[in-house]
């Protein structure tokens, strides 16, 4: 179903050993059939919860920030002191050492060398850099679906450039294109026309993460309109008189449409990694924004005296993108008509 | 009675799928003899390819469960050892499959694939094997035997592959063939070829052979008996002679009604069997073929059992309530033999 | 043959020239930003910057900007303003580092991703094919540095059974060069690996269906043979082809992650470095030299494949 080529990362699950199998029940789409077989899925539905709670969490950041931390989180506290357990200690100690975990209200997660609450950095990190991933997904979707489907549709010339482009992009590693644009774009921003973004606007690394990633998801689509456009139903379609634009709209695209919804978490992981690795080295989010990336990096220097620096910010993004990716998997699972490899689970005493 | 050369009794396989059990074959019954050529008929999903390849213990999906029996000689093949069936694969069973662009390993050179399975059941040294390889080559009539050796299966054509596939199934002298449709790939001039082949082959080395196919024209030009099968049962079984001049139920009547004639006029629509072959995940209670049979009548709720109903002919079995004189009025239409329209 | 080899090296030829010009688009013609600020640095004055300015031709037309540009790197007169430093004689003093790196986790990642690939497709559907399905999954939601830092804690800091970062010269010290390199390139492959065996994993199980498969077993041979011979050399063609494309973008700059976590003084350290200071020449050469190498291997690979694949060699397709 999903043609996705052998460069692509996407694991595809695995072809039955005798294809006996009835038709679906009458009248049953493969959406519905893929949300029944999704719903028995329950390790890809745990996971994809996982990754909702987190999403609540970051979002709930600033209730978090002024009713339970009375903090933000860029307010640095180095000269303050904090009760923990009936002993006042420094939040940050002579020797620049910061305070653990405290498990109370304030500095929950203890704090980094600035003294600034590292469970409220937590939550706005995380929105920033949910935020960061989920609008570079919207634009590779977006702009990976368009320019796949037209590439794809009108082939000749159209075609020729589109592709060149998209393996021209494809062709630079996708982590030294972020660092290229992230770098270049940090110092000054950008401004096309009437678009102009600050240095360290959110949006630089959205745009940057959601470009390099275009030609990851539209040479796939692009293969899978080539092949559908030589089918009879566009001819047919074309016969009765409708014209390219409708044909796209509402021939190709609800066929392209279960590779688009397969793709999208696998989109989401990938730019919530890139973001963090480009903020990480300091060509994604710019600083004062926190990210989990740059906690991260925050973090790394201190490790031997404060490891909660690196840990919490690290455990939290390894929770967040296997939730995501699980959650992903069993998505393609449940969309591709092939996958029985979860019967094997019950055959364990097979004759072979 | 001689000892048959296969022997299969009540073979059942069925895979578990999402939607529930899928009854693929369902207790068939039959046997071989050893020069004699089985034709196994039926339309596409009534389980003949699942039978033959059960017979090799090639059915490995992991959802497959087994039940009956498959005699070689002294042997049961359902439920042996892998090692076992392996070294009677290719050696003493051989099988043909149908699409012979897939069948072969598309990187690895002929004389390569059909030494290998030469060193699989002998002690022969790879030159040794790969001259064996060019003597079968040359057998089933492949010219220029020697240079194809270093060929790749993309460098042949069709019938070509498909005559490498006969080489690498004779290449041990096995007892029995099982071919798997291996002329529907095929377009119809080499479908002749390699129909010759098979004759030779029974000839010359006295080996059974089961042929499964869909094509009647097939089976007619080659077959001894016929076994017919529907929904994962047979259907009917007897000589080739019995089963086109004395057909003895009406899925076989409508089989044999829509092959196009050359030495009759031409007909208005080409008639075809109305309706479509069940769900084996839930097959119709009684005879499986009621709800297409426009002769169904109250008793078909019961599923008739495959016997022989005309006392005169043992060997001809069938699966039909319907009486031999109703059987032979019925299967009249316009002149010829065939099934009414619902 | 030799049309499709011809064809290839000129297409590899027209990406590189498009490279370059996109690389220079991106660092010095991206609209609202002075050229020359970017490439001074952040620390930089008015003199530097205009003499900058000159030197690189920006009040020159944009193609003999581009000239110009592609004239200094090429002929490694690149320096760094902020550091004052030559940048391609830094490269060239970090390149055994990041060569020691990509070749040694090449080459783990390679050989563990195949032996887990396979194992998994083995016992398909078992237990341990599950277990490793869960490793593969953490091992591609860890992001590499993290990795690095808790490796580094845990098994560095604390254990004390590896070094805490840092290089040594395979001509100094193999042993010591070796010690340092275990724990970077376990880091390293840990993604790769938890990629490729799933990847082969499933190209095994597709194989294993194939029909050409189904004939083997018939023919009698034996189920290893079937397996190492017909099913793993036709499943591992697509994954060289992967390794060689991942191996070059490692080198490329896949590497700075794990070189910086680890304090390898390699060329991605380099990088990492001189963007953490936004000093945009050396962060401009590497990406350019590391794009270009990515765009060779991949040709040179494409044209060994050709070599290999009797299918192309023989059709020229």
């Amino acid at each position: 179903m999903a043609t996705v080529d052998s460069t692509v990362r996407a694991g595809a699950p695995v072809a039955p050993g005798a294809d006996v199998g009835p038709p679906a029940p009458a009248g049953v789409g493969p959406y519905r059939l893929g949300l029944r077989r999704l719903r028995r899925n329950k390790a890809a539905l745990a996971f994809g919860l996982l990754f909702l709670v987190i999403v609540v969490l970051c979002l709930c950041a600033p209730i978090y920030a002024n009713d339970v931390a009375h903090t933000g989180p860029n307010a640095n506290h180095v000269t303050d002191t904090v009760k923990v357990g009936g002993v006042t200690k420094d939040v940050v100690g002579p020797t620049g050492e910061p305070i653990g975990p405290t498990w109370q209200g304030r500095f929950f997660l203890g704090a980094d060398q600035n003294g600034r609450d590292i469970a409220v950095r937590l939550l706005y990190g995380g929105r920033n850099s949910l935020e960061v991933g989920a609008i570079a997904t919207l634009i590779t979707m977006t702009l990976a679906t368009l320019v796949g489907i037209v590439a794809g549709f009108f082939r000749g010339f159209v075609d020729g450039v589109l592709a060149r482009i998209l393996d021209l992009i494809w062709a630079y590693p996708v982590v030294l294109l972020g660092i290229a644009l992230g770098t270049s774009l940090a110092l000054g921003g950008i401004s096309l026309g009437p678009l102009h973004l600050q240095g360290n606007s959110l949006l630089v690394p959205a745009l940057i993460i959601g470009v390099v990633y275009i030609p990851y998801v539209a040479k796939p689509i692009r293969g899978q309109v080539l092949g559908l456009r030589e089918q009879e139903f566009v001819d047919a379609a074309r016969v009765g008189g409708a014209g390219p634009l409708r044909i796209m709209w509402s021939e190709i695209l609800p066929n392209v449409s279960s590779t688009i919804v397969v793709f999208v978490p696998l989109m989401v992981a990938n730019a919530i990694l890139l973001e963090a690795a480009l903020s990480y080295l300091g060509a994604g989010v710019q600083p004062l924004n926190p990210s989990w990336g740059t906690m991260i990096s925050d973090g790394i220097r201190l490790i031997p005296s404060a490891m909660h620096l690196t840990f919490v910010p690290g455990i939290m993004l390894v929770l967040a993108v296997l939730g995501i990716n699980v959650f992903g998997d069993g998505v393609r699972d449940a969309l591709d008509p092939r996958a029985k490899v979860r019967l094997e689970e019950h055959a364990e005493e097979a004759s072979r | 009675m001689s000892d048959h050369l296969l022997t299969v009794e009540e073979l059942r396989v069925a895979f578990r799928t999402e939607e529930g059990v899928v009854q693929a074959v369902d207790g068939v019954s039959f046997h071989v003899d050893a020069g004699e050529v089985l034709a196994i008929v039926g339309e596409s999903g009534c389980g003949k390819s699942v039978t033959g390849m059960t017979l090799m213990g090639l059915t490995r999906s992991p959802n497959a469960r087994f039940d009956g029996r498959v005699r070689w000689g002294e042997q049961e093949l359902l439920g042996a050892s892998d090692e076992a069936l392996r070294r009677i694969r290719g050696a003493e069973i051989a099988m043909v499959f149908q699409d012979p662009m897939t069948a072969l390993n598309p990187v690895q050179r002929i004389g390569k694939q059909v030494a290998e399975q030469v060193r699989a059941h002998t002690d022969l040294e790879q030159g040794a094997a790969l001259e064996r390889a060019r003597e079968l080559l040359e057998r089933v009539g492949i010219p220029r035997a020697g240079d194809r050796l270093r060929a790749y299966p993309h460098e042949l054509s069709g019938g070509m592959r498909q005559r490498v596939m006969i080489a690498m199934a004779l290449s041990c002298d096995p007892r029995l063939l099982i071919a798997d449709e291996p002329t529907t790939a095929l377009d119809v001039t080499i479908q002749a070829q390699i129909l010759e082949e098979v004759r030779t082959l029974r000839a010359e080395t006295n080996a059974g052979v089961i042929l499964i196919t869909h094509d009647l024209g097939v089976v007619a030009d080659v077959a001894d008996r016929v076994v017919v099968m529907y929904a994962g049962q047979i259907v009917e079984e007897g000589t080739l002679d019995e089963l086109f001049y004395d057909p003895r139920h009406p899925y076989t009547w409508g089989l044999l009604g829509s092959i196009a004639r050359v030495d009759r006029p031409r007909p208005a629509r080409l008639p075809a069997i109305a309706g479509a072959p069940p769900s084996l995940l839930a097959p119709p209670r009684g005879c499986r073929f009621g709800p297409r049979c426009p002769h169904r009548f109250e008793q078909c709720a019961e599923l008739p059992a495959l016997e022989a109903r005309d006392g005169s002919e043992p060997s001809h079995l069938d699966r039909c309530w319907l009486t031999p004189e109703e059987k032979r009025a019925k299967r009249q239409v316009g002149g010829q033999i065939g099934l009414e329209a619902a | 043959m030799t049309r499709f080899v011809v064809r290839r090296l000129i297409s590899m030829v027209l990406v590189l020239f498009a490279i370059s010009v996109l690389t220079f688009l991106i660092f010095q013609a991206i609209p609202n930003g002075d050229p020359a600020a970017r490439l001074a640095g952040r620390t930089s004055t008015p003199e530097t910057v205009a003499a900058i300015r000159k030197s690189w031709g920006f009040d020159q037309p944009i193609y003999e900007q581009y000239l110009t540009t592609m004239k200094k790197i090429l002929s490694g007169e690149v320096i760094s303003y902020a550091q004052q430093v030559n940048v391609l004689h830094e490269i060239e003093q970090d390149l055994p580092a990041t060569l020691s790196l990509a070749i040694g986790a090449g080459i783990i990642w390679l050989a563990l991703g195949v032996l887990f690939g396979l194992l998994s497709a083995m016992r398909a559907g078992r237990f341990s094919d599950r277990a490793l399905t869960v490793l593969a999954l953490i091992g591609v939601s860890t992001p590499v540095f993290l990795l690095g830092a808790v490796a580094l804690y845990f098994l560095a800091f604390k254990a004390s059974i590896f070094p805490n970062g840092g290089y040594v010269p395979l001509t100094q010290d193999p042993l010591q060069w070796l010690y340092h390199m275990i724990l970077p390139w376990l880091v390293l492959s840990v993604l790769f690996i938890g990629i490729y065996s799933r990847v082969l994993r499933s190209s095994l199980l597709d194989t294993m269906h194939e029909d050409y498969v189904r004939t083997a077993r018939a023919k009698g041979i034996s189920e290893r043979r079937v397996l190492l011979r017909h099913v793993l050399r036709n499943s591992l063609i697509p994954i060289v082809s992967l390794w060689s494309l991942d191996f070059a973008a490692v080198i490329g700059g896949g590497a700075i992650l794990t070189e910086s976590v680890f304090n390898l003084h390699g060329v991605g350290q380099y990088a990492a470095d001189s963007i953490a200071q936004l000093d945009v020449p050396p962060v401009m050469v590497i990406v350019m030299l590391g794009a270009f190498f990515v765009v060779v291997l991949s040709a040179v690979t494409d044209v060994v494949f050709a070599l290999l694949d009797p299918r192309i060699r023989l059709t020229g397709r």
